[in-house]
């Protein structure tokens, strides 16, 4: 398996607070890495940096390289806003866009690149939310408002937009984290069946989530990247100590 | 990768325009002071600033009396308009959680906004008129202070709203009364917001022309009387702007110059105070916090 | 709201716990509750005072237009000649002139407070935010009438030179731009009006933006959107009702600007759609007159006055109900109406 996504000497700061330190991690492709930790580990800012959205929040900086198919994404000559096209993200919250209906949000990544056809739209918004496993719950309401769908839906919605762009990689930062187990459930079902074509990260602090869906765990603490390994290894039998800890709950 | 090229030019394209609209409504600003620097500082000496405005032309003229004006003006109009402004924030921030309370939170909203023509319009009908004082420093003080009330009052509320709720609670907690936490403890930590907004207040009443038209009227005398017509700098540039008499014209200018100076002063004063205050906030809160337990 | 409403449950709880405790310790007593209240009621009414001044005020002023009511009665809402010597007098020529000038005002302020408004929220280095606002807010604070001298003497002649003649010849066959530049008019009075207005727009839409959760940003950003779109996709129409807000607000303060119309608009109480034709707002109309006014045309500029409040309160009430919370961010510094 080839790896799509390679972290080298990657460190990430807000400010003079150096959030990730070192970071060396290869992210398989077509496959579900989970990264857990403790809150406050560098696991989000870690994703973050993956598709340049660290460095939209103010006074935040990255220092080091991420490959993306062996191409330096911050390198000068690569765009963020290109990478961010190939590099999806579903956020911990919700967040369609209030003033656009359903419909207009699942378009609305393709709409930036000025596609007009609204044949093609129209099969791209259906494919996404099949995709989301959204389709049979929202199609008779597409003209609905993207906020007026259950916490659950809007987060499947959120990933139908995200879908909608034909990312390579799609970057899930705790997206269950604000839903119930039901909602949690379908949007678990649905990443299974979404890593056969997608390289899928998530970040997670619910370690059974990560145990039940992904192929491969990072383990985070304190901003440096402990263990990375095969979920199944990770959870019964871990190199490190501290993983041990973390995962039988022993842990501060 | 084309359309993809296009739409960075959009964002650059779009940003810089932003970038302009930003020089464009930053520009007058620049070009006012440049000019009323340029042509009215020539005009200012001491004598121009100490003898008073006899509206005839002749050399020697000064705006004087109109200074004095707008200074008994706003004397009296903050002397009227300032205890109520700040006791209707106090109002509306320590009693006003209920109906009344949004009524006149509400109604100092739109006052704050209104024309203040018609402000002035309402002291004429009340001083100048039913009252039958005439045009009179007094009607032009009452009209600034309809003025100054709702911005007194909103940003009193405002700063008494920043006083920690801690410290408010820890007032009482130490049994004292109501009326003297407000007074002594809640405002004297919300000083600083008050002064802010009282200097507002003062700076954007100084400036004031089209209530002073209707109410105060223009005197070319010297006269502190607050029953009588009072000249004022804002008057003076309105009555000379299109003055064809270089002296007259000269005077507004240099009105303008001394008026701007004090505006602007004030504003910047207190940008630096509210800084400063930012900073402070915390340190005030403890040392509060020590005195009332002292005294308890 | 309901935090308040808590907030003031809790603190009354407090004060009724404090009663029993300072039976012991303090020395102030019982008293102390009627002396709170006696407080209470001593701020309330000043807070009342004001409230009540202003209508009583207002029932005044339509005592004194009482002259012009009886004599013109609803047609001085409709009359067109205002004429002191035949002592008859109309308003409409002044509502027309407020509503044009103010529309253009609209029409040129808002987009430019709008670009200041995104380069501000949006796309500003951080430590040039603040000064940057500050020079905007400073807009509000010079007195209108030092805007009225400065375009009298710098703006008039770059629009007799440059502005006029260039609408004149590109858009001279509408009727908006018929007659000799001057400079005097109608334009130059719509164009001074938005400058005036920028501060108010502008502050108020970039509180609006800057209201805009990160997340809405961030959605759009992950989509690959450039800062562009996200400002298009995610702040703008997020933050469209504030923003409208804004515009109402500073339409509120083009309508009721006096010193710097009456000091730039010619003066000419004649309904004209040439922006170059001079014209007269109600209150450049009021400031103009008031000096030799008596009797019925004194009456009948007060009605005027009326008119214009009436106007200001609706369009000053509706703003108010649209941007409530964003209303704190309007520039008090504002110079002299």
């Amino acid at each position: 398996m080839a790896d799509k996504i390679v972290t080298e000497g990657l460190n990430a700061y807000f400010g003079d607070v150096r959030a990730v330190k070192n970071v060396d991690l290869r992210i398989p492709e077509r496959a579900i890495t989970a990264v857990i930790g403790p809150s406050g580990c560098g696991k989000s800012t870690l994703i973050r940096c993956m598709n340049r959205m660290h460095e939209v929040v103010r006074g935040a900086r990255v220092e080091g390289r991420v490959l993306l198919d062996g191409k330096d994404i911050y390198s000068a000559t690569t765009d963020a806003v290109e990478v961010r096209t190939r590099v999806g993200m579903v956020f911990q919250k919700p967040n369609p866009f209030p003033t656009m209906s359903v419909y207009d949000n699942v378009v609305a990544g393709l709409r930036l690149n000025g596609e007009r056809d609204w044949n093609k739209l129209d099969a791209t918004a259906e494919r996404s939310l099949k995709l989301a496993a959204l389709w049979d719950e929202v199609k008779g309401q597409l003209d609905a408002s993207g906020v007026s769908l259950s916490g659950g839906q809007q987060q499947r919605l959120c990933i139908a937009r995200a879908l909608a762009v034909e990312p390579e990689v799609l970057l899930l930062d705790e997206p269950c984290s604000a839903l119930d187990p039901i909602a949690t459930a379908k949007i678990e079902d649905l990443l299974f069946d979404l890593k056969d074509r997608y390289t899928i990260v998530i970040v997670t602090h619910n370690m059974q989530q990560a145990a039940r869906i992904s192929n491969f765990t990072a383990f985070m603490y304190l901003g440096e990247l402990i263990e990375f390994d095969a979920t199944k290894k990770i959870f019964e039998n871990p190199e490190r100590e501290l993983t041990e800890k973390y995962i039988t709950g022993r842990f501060g | 990768m084309n359309n993809f090229k296009r739409r960075k030019l959009v964002n650059m394209l779009a940003s810089g325009v932003a970038l302009t609209c930003v020089v464009l409504a930053v520009v007058p600003l620049i070009y006012i002071l440049i000019e009323v620097v340029r042509i009215g500082a020539p005009a200012i000496d001491w004598e121009f600033l100490t003898s008073r405005t006899k509206g005839t032309g002749e050399p020697g003229e000064g705006i004087g009396n109109a200074i004095l004006g707008t200074l008994l003006l706003v004397g009296y109009a903050s002397a009227i308009g300032l205890p109520i402004g700040i006791f209707t924030g106090i109002y509306v921030s320590e009693f006003g959680n209920n109906r009344f309370g949004e009524t006149v939170r509400f109604f100092n909203d739109i006052l704050a906004n209104f024309p203040s023509i018609v402000i002035g319009l309402l002291a004429y009908a009340l001083v100048v008129d039913y009252m039958d004082v005439g045009f009179s420093l007094i009607a032009g003080a009452f009209a600034l202070a309809i003025i100054m009330i709702p911005i007194v009052a909103n940003t009193t509320e405002e700063a008494l709203r920043m006083v920690p709720n801690s410290l408010r609670e820890g007032a009482l907690a130490l049994g004292v009364p109501r009326r003297r936490a407000v007074m002594r403890i809640m405002l004297v930590n919300a000083k600083a917001g008050v002064v802010t907004g009282s200097l507002l207040a003062v700076a954007r009443i100084a400036g004031e022309t089209a209530p002073l038209i209707l109410t105060a009227f223009y005197s070319n005398y010297w006269s502190a009387s607050p029953f009588e017509p009072i000249a004022s700098l804002p008057q003076t540039i309105f009555r000379n702007y299109n003055s064809p008499s270089e002296v007259l014209l000269q005077q507004a200018w240099g009105a303008a110059l001394v008026l701007i100076t004090i505006v602007l002063a004030i504003n910047i004063s207190v940008r630096l105070l509210m800084r400063s205050r930012t900073k402070k906030s915390k340190a005030v809160k403890k040392t509060w916090l020590t005195r009332l337990s002292l005294r308890a | 709201m309901v935090a308040e409403a808590s907030e003031h449950g809790r603190l009354d709880h407090a004060g009724t716990g404090m009663a029993k405790a300072r039976k012991h310790s303090s020395p102030i007593g019982p008293l102390a509750s009627t002396g709170d209240m006696l407080f209470k009621y001593a701020v309330m009414a000043v807070a009342l005072f004001t409230l009540v001044l202003v209508w009583f005020l207002v029932l005044m002023m339509l005592f004194e237009a009482g002259d012009s009511i009886a004599e013109f009665g609803g047609g001085f809402l409709i009359g067109d000649v205002w004429d002191p010597n035949r002592e008859v007098y109309g308003a409409l020529p002044f509502v027309f002139g407020t509503l044009l000038t103010s529309a253009m005002a609209i029409l040129i302020g808002v987009p430019l407070s709008v670009g200041v408004a995104i380069y501000l929220s949006e796309l500003s280095p951080p430590w040039l935010r603040e000064p940057l606002s500050f020079l905007v807010e400073l807009l509000a604070a010079v007195p209108s009438v030092i805007y009225g001298l400065w375009a009298m003497y710098a703006l008039r002649p770059v629009m007799v030179d440059t502005i006029e003649p260039f609408f004149k010849t590109v858009l001279g066959w509408t009727p908006f731009f018929e007659g000799e530049p001057i400079g005097l008019d109608k334009f130059t009075a719509g164009i001074i009006l938005a400058i005036m207005i920028i501060p108010t727009v502008a502050s108020v839409s970039k509180e609006a933006m800057m209201a805009v959760p990160l997340s809405q940003r961030e959605a759009a950003l992950s989509l690959g959107a450039t800062r562009y779109e996200t400002t298009r996709m995610a702040v703008l129409t997020y933050a469209r009702s504030g923003i409208f807000g804004a515009c109402i607000l500073g339409l509120g303060r083009a309508i009721g600007e006096t010193m710097a119309v009456t000091m730039t608009i010619g003066n000419a109480n004649l309904i004209s759609w040439s922006l170059l034709d001079p014209g007269q707002t109600m209150s450049s109309l009021i400031a103009n007159n008031w000096g030799e006014a008596d009797g019925l045309q004194l009456s009948a500029l007060i009605e005027i006055g009326i008119v214009l409040f009436v106007i200001a309160l609706v369009v000053n009430v509706f703003a108010r109900l649209i941007v409530g919370r964003f209303m704190k961010a309007v520039p008090t510094t504002g110079g002299g109406l």
